[in-house]
């Protein structure tokens, strides 16, 4: 919908000081950046991984005492969807060579690699295949192609920078050899990348990147990517059965403590079914359903962390879950595009931040966890400048008409078509009225430890994607997820299907895990009726859940 | 906790939100009356209602196709079209999702097929079935010229499909109201990765790239890189020598030991 009259008043405030910004931007005088030693401060005082009492020590499990949000501990302190005693594990439903979780990027790069290396392959996903943050990214997939002016050497130092050096360089040195490779593959298979008429792929740079690296198909680089995938999945349909809205619950082992397949709850017969395979592949990806201190999200209906849960459940660590990522400008008005990611290139062309009174208070080039604490701090109540929406929320304006005063009228529309239709449809027109923006819940850095082959601490037992921590360490830079999902995918396939060659299952199905699970949250004394994983984030009407009397929820699912 | 956290998000919503978008209007869900608040998409308008997703629900950013939807007003018998998480409620819209249309997807082998309009007529023979009656192109959400790119099938066109459907999410709204039952967005995307295996030249610098890593040329700097302590990375971090943004692509840096 177009800006409301409350809001198109607003804009007047924008419109006021704007002549005056374009001039000073026109001679170069930017509003001061904040200086390096100040930053911490902000950080501190304004970063959401840094408010206090957001996050706590969690009680139980293989990282007991680790500091994370409350809306993982929250989901990691949780009882099981099942009563393990319940569940019959000598009525096998499906037996498989490789069992794959998730039916994103990484899941799917996964279940083609294991059905090459001679597996039969089951894939799982909750949603349709495909449904996942994979189909979701725009930007790009890193990898130094370019030969002459880049490397892996270059790329491996960037990824480094960027995770803050404490990523883990096994996981950084892996990603950034196998790139070229990956691009390679991709490319074999079909996938529309953007090329010059020589075939030369076109590159750009990301934030963070020392050479211009990131590849892409148009501006929807990540569902090119995995529509590609998805087609290929689907053409090899006697080694790769695909199962949809069946949702794994619970990981089952063998009593030699090996991972033996999962538990599966159908969200269309509300059944529960065993799973019995050889090896596992966790891809169940990222978490920005889980709505870290209430902010919106770029993510996926599907991203509630479902992996993180069962994997910790069996005992396998976690790490890197202190740090989120949040993108600095997502869109937080028309309601129907809110957590919709804005490009940083708006910024890049000149595009001031500007508050309530139409006044500058940031330089629009900071880095992404500086800018995200700077606009969170302007919608603070401490300084209460930021622009209030109609769904209660704030935000601050992008002035994107800048843009066009200072490059050439058209140049908003030539250099952001996509955003320019998109807001067109809402009645908005990005050239001549700003945007309001807000930072917004993108990704999950950390998640289950790994190592170099995908493998986890249990035997038979590969993580690979989002859900994945380590890779990117503290702050993942842009164009490295599609990267990492197709890198990581692969390696888990390979790995999980070699596996499945060389061991067979030996001792008894159990689910004893969850019930010692479920024993030391009692002895914890944390005592709770959440249940997870979520599987589906609830976005009922709060007042129509209350006159649902007869209904029983488990959890968010009804 | 979680339930004090929901009851205060619920507070906070129902107390601040302005006079307007409070405003309820009519909607008809698969024909069921329900007061929805004007400002709502069709997604989050059926969640207000009380309906829990499941199928019909994707990245609610309107890119994955889950979502597709037609509706219809009170006095009109035009069916119109639009992906539930992008179409802001209208007042007395009668609409139902889709959320699967079994379309036909054929079988087969990326390698072993040429970028010929034979190979698609061969996997995909329906496309000669259609009677230009452009309602797939009517039905498309994302204004996709649908019944152009299946002229283009027809006449063999590969590249001419690839090109004009490279925004499709594969909805398949087009094939559920095609009169020929036609799997547009499945013939599409065999289409363009035709276009990208066989047609479009394949990047040389990338074969190179590889095969340069497949021989170990990087494996001795990266074991280096792995081995630097912390200091000496973030010095030659912050050294690193940046690609100017207006550089060319024959741009070359001065240090060219690891490139």
């Amino acid at each position: 919908m177009p800006y409301t009259p409350e809001l198109q008043k607003l804009i007047k405030a924008v419109e006021k000081t704007r002549p005056a910004r374009v001039e000073r931007k026109k001679k170069g005088q930017e509003f001061p950046a904040i200086p390096v030693d100040d930053r911490p401060d902000m950080l501190k005082n304004y970063h959401p991984d840094f408010k206090p009492g957001t996050r706590r020590k969690i009680k139980v499990g293989p990282n007991r005492g680790y500091d994370i949000s409350h809306e993982i501990v929250d989901l990691l302190e949780a009882r099981s969807r099942i009563d393990p005693k319940r569940i019959d594990l000598s009525r096998v439903d499906y037996e498989t060579d490789v069992l794959i979780i998730g039916g994103g990027g990484a899941g799917s790069a996964a279940a083609l690699l294991a059905q090459e290396n001679g597996a039969r392959v089951l894939l799982t996903t909750k949603l349709r295949l495909g449904d996942a943050n994979t189909m979701m990214a725009e930007g790009g997939i890193q990898a130094a192609t370019k030969r002459g002016k880049d490397s892996p050497y270059f790329h491996y130092l960037d990824v480094m920078g960027g995770g803050h050096f404490v990523n883990d360089p096994k996981l950084v040195r892996t990603l950034v050899r196998e790139a070229p490779g990956v691009m390679g593959w991709l490319e074999k298979m079909g996938t529309m990348f953007s090329k010059y008429p020589d075939g030369t792929l076109k590159t750009m740079h990301g934030g963070g990147t020392s050479r211009k690296r990131m590849h892409y198909a148009g501006d929807i680089t990540g569902a090119e990517i995995m529509r590609t995938l998805r087609d290929e999945v689907r053409n090899r349909p006697e080694n790769i059965k695909v199962l949809e809205y069946v949702a794994a619950v619970e990981l089952i082992l063998t009593d030699t403590g090996q991972c033996a397949g999962a538990v599966f709850y159908s969200l269309e017969t509300r059944e529960f079914f065993v799973v019995k395979a050889k090896s596992t592949v966790l891809a169940t990806g990222g978490s920005g359903r889980l709505h870290i201190q209430d902010f919106m999200t770029t993510n996926h209906y599907g991203a509630t962390g479902d992996g993180l849960v069962m994997a910790y459940r069996a005992g396998v660590k976690l790490n890197f879950l202190h740090t989120v990522q949040y993108h600095p400008t997502g869109a937080v008005f028309p309601e129907q595009a809110e957590g919709l990611l804005i490009t940083e290139k708006f910024r890049g062309a000149g595009a001031n931040l500007v508050n309530i009174k139409g006044e500058q208070f940031v330089y629009e080039r900071e880095p992404r966890d500086v800018e995200a604490a700077a606009i969170i701090r302007e919608c603070s109540p401490d300084v209460a400048r930021g622009v209030p929406t109609p769904t209660g929320k704030f935000g601050v304006w992008l002035d994107s008409p800048m843009i066009d005063m200072l490059k050439g009228p058209g140049t908003v529309r030539k250099e952001f078509p996509g955003k320019h239709i998109l807001f067109r449809r809402y009645g908005i027109d990005i050239s001549k009225d700003p945007m309001l923006i807000h930072p917004t819940l993108h990704y999950q850095n950390g998640g289950v430890e790994i190592n170099d082959k995908c493998e986890t601490s249990m035997p038979g037992l590969y993580v690979a994607g989002e859900i994945a921590g380590g890779i990117h360490g503290e702050n993942r830079l842009m164009g490295n997820s599609l990267l990492d999902v197709t890198v990581f995918g692969k390696i888990a396939g390979e790995h999980a299907a070699s596996h499945a060659r060389r061991r067979s299952l030996r001792g008894k199905l159990t689910l004893e895990h969850v019930q010692r699970y479920h024993r030391a949250l009692t002895r914890a004394g944390v005592k709770t009726d959440r249940i997870a994983p979520m599987i589906l984030p609830d976005y009922s009407n709060p007042e129509v859940k209350e006159r649902q009397l007869t209904t029983d929820y488990q959890g968010t699912l009804r | 906790m979680a339930a004090q956290k929901q009851k205060a998000r619920a507070t906070k919503v129902s107390k601040k939100k302005p006079e307007e978008t409070r405003k309820l209007v009519p909607i008809f869900i698969m024909g069921q009356r329900y007061m929805v608040p004007g400002s709502l998409t069709i997604q989050k308008a059926m969640e207000y209602a009380g309906f829990q997703l499941v199928r019909g629900c994707g990245c609610r950013g309107g890119i994955c196709g889950a979502c597709g939807t037609v509706y219809r007003f009170p006095d009109s018998h035009r069916i119109e079209v639009g992906l539930a998480c992008q179409t802001v409620v209208q007042p007395d819209m009668y609409l139902a999702q889709i959320p699967f249309f079994p379309a036909n997807k054929a079988v087969y082998d990326i390698e072993k097929l040429s970028p010929t309009g034979s190979d698609v007529a061969k996997l995909y023979p329906e496309i000669f079935k259609c009677i230009g009656c452009n309602v797939c192109t009517k039905s498309c959400p994302m204004d996709i010229d649908v019944m152009e790119y299946v002229a283009r099938a027809i006449r063999g066109d590969v590249a001419g499909v690839a090109e004009l459907s490279f925004d499709c999410v594969m909805c398949g709204l087009c094939a559920a109201r095609c009169p020929a039952e036609e799997a547009q967005y499945n013939f599409a995307i065999l289409c363009r990765r035709l276009y990208g295996r066989h047609i479009a030249p394949r990047a040389k610098h990338l074969a190179e790239r590889i095969r340069e890593i497949e021989k170990g040329r990087f494996d001795r700097p990266l074991q280096n890189l792995m081995q630097t302590q912390h200091d000496k990375m973030v010095t030659l971090y912050k050294e690193r020598e940046i690609e100017p943004d207006m550089a060319d692509e024959d741009w070359t840096p001065g240090d060219a030991r690891y490139v």
